[in-house]
């Protein structure tokens, strides 16, 4: 096992615990989508570029959109907004 | 109403064991409480339990708590069956071979035989998609109906009735004055990203699949990348421009008539038998696009469905339909 991929496997662990640890739901999907990311490069390395390019396409995009989408649709999106912008005025 | 007459007696019986007295008929009012013709209150009209035989009376008896006793049977068994699956899979893992072994089934001639014959007998360079549409067609022909069925689903469960949409109203009032409103979208960054890279999703997706049987890729992941396009195009330029050249009709045509050519394909198997394919189709060279024998069709095949299942899922999720 090469440097690099010691790197990106220690990522993905880091990726993997702070999906549930992150209580912000958007930030929890980002770090999904970075997730599958580093896990395409990780197929690449491990010479099966058929299963890099759904993983990338698959996990990090569509996969990821949809999560998006749902967020969307529930409203969760809005109201961490709102949220935020209540933060805001409190800080002023 | 409890505290008097039959029903005293009743719950007297059932809690201390004591029995009513003999021949007790139930008075009018609660004959006019109890409706005694439906066949759970029949045996309501007379207390006779002393009289009855044991058998009646223990059927009276499950009919009073037969459901309690009934839920705490179901508690044990439930655990009981689990337990026992637990121990009997436990004890298969025990009996497993052991990891790298050179005697284990994974080892056998299979493999060696894709390996080293995968290019004569399937005209594929790439291994890989000469296994998946080839040798394991029924596989990849199973794989396709899931994701038909889980579009299906999907349309059941999220679809806005298409007369809801033309009278201008969603299903849910909320959404009215949110996403829909907006299209198409003015974002000028996502705009100008998306010129230059939908084409160059389409293109590379397009390669992928028709290069599937000599390059890595093939149906599935030249599929999710045209359907990724598809999503970034109408995310960027509104469901509107979308619709003009990927509607609803559009949508079934392609995804049955994808479905159908790949079954068919998979019919002829069936019918010249899995191993004398190379003999009746023209497998091509080695190494071209026109190679493979029917690997070609199936991934175009498999592409377009999974491309209209990608873009199925977004649009069925942000608008209720295609």
């Amino acid at each position: 096992m090469t440097l690099f991929d010691g790197i990106l496997l220690a990522f993905l662990i880091i990726c993997a615990i702070s999906v549930s640890a992150t209580r912000n739901l958007l930030a929890s999907i980002i770090i999904y989508m970075s997730f599958s990311l580093i896990m395409s490069v990780l197929w690449l390395t491990l010479e099966a570029p058929d299963l890099a390019i759904t993983e990338a396409a698959v996990g990090a995009g569509v996969t990821g959109l949809l999560f998006l989408a749902t967020l969307k649709k529930i409203h969760a999106i809005k109201a961490e907004n709102a949220k935020d912008e209540e933060d805001n005025r409190d800080e002023k | 109403m409890r505290s008097d007459g039959f029903f005293s007696h009743m719950v007297n019986f059932v809690e201390s064991g004591e029995f009513c007295e003999k021949n007790y008929t139930l008075t009018p009012s609660e004959k006019a409480v109890i409706d005694t013709n439906t066949p759970e209150n029949r045996w309501l009209t007379s207390v006779q339990h002393s009289e009855k035989p044991v058998g009646v009376r223990l059927m009276d008896w499950f009919k009073r708590r037969g459901f309690e006793v009934f839920n705490n049977l179901y508690r044990v068994a439930s655990v009981f069956i689990c337990m026992t699956l637990i121990a009997v899979m436990l004890s298969v893992v025990s009996f497993l071979p052991t990891f790298g072994d050179d005697g284990n089934p994974a080892v056998n001639e299979v493999e060696e035989r894709y390996v080293s014959k995968s290019i004569e007998e399937t005209g594929t360079t790439n291994a890989v998609a000469g296994m998946i549409s080839a040798y394991r067609g029924f596989d990849t022909l199973g794989e396709a109906h899931v994701l038909f069925v889980a579009a299906c689903s999907v349309i059941v469960l999220l679809r806005v009735d298409p007369s809801e949409r033309r009278r201008g109203h969603l299903i849910n009032p909320d959404m009215i004055g949110e996403d829909l409103d907006f299209e198409p979208n003015t974002d000028l960054i996502l705009r100008k990203a998306a010129k230059l890279l939908v084409p160059l999703a389409f293109i590379l997706g397009l390669y992928v699949i028709l290069n599937g049987t000599s390059s890595p890729g093939g149906g599935f992941s030249g599929g999710a990348l045209i359907g990724a396009g598809l999503i970034l195009c109408s995310v960027a330029f509104g469901f509107k421009r979308t619709e003009r050249f990927f509607g609803d009709e559009m949508y079934h045509l392609i995804k049955t008539v994808c479905l159908a050519a790949y079954a068919l394909m998979m019919a002829y198997f069936i019918f010249m038998g899995a191993n004398g394919f190379d003999d009746h189709v023209w497998l091509g060279i080695p190494g071209g696009i026109i190679s493979g024998g029917l690997i070609l069709p199936i991934n175009i095949a498999v592409g377009l469905e999974v491309a209209c299942t990608m873009y199925c899922f977004y649009a069925l999720f942000r608008k209720g339909g295609l």
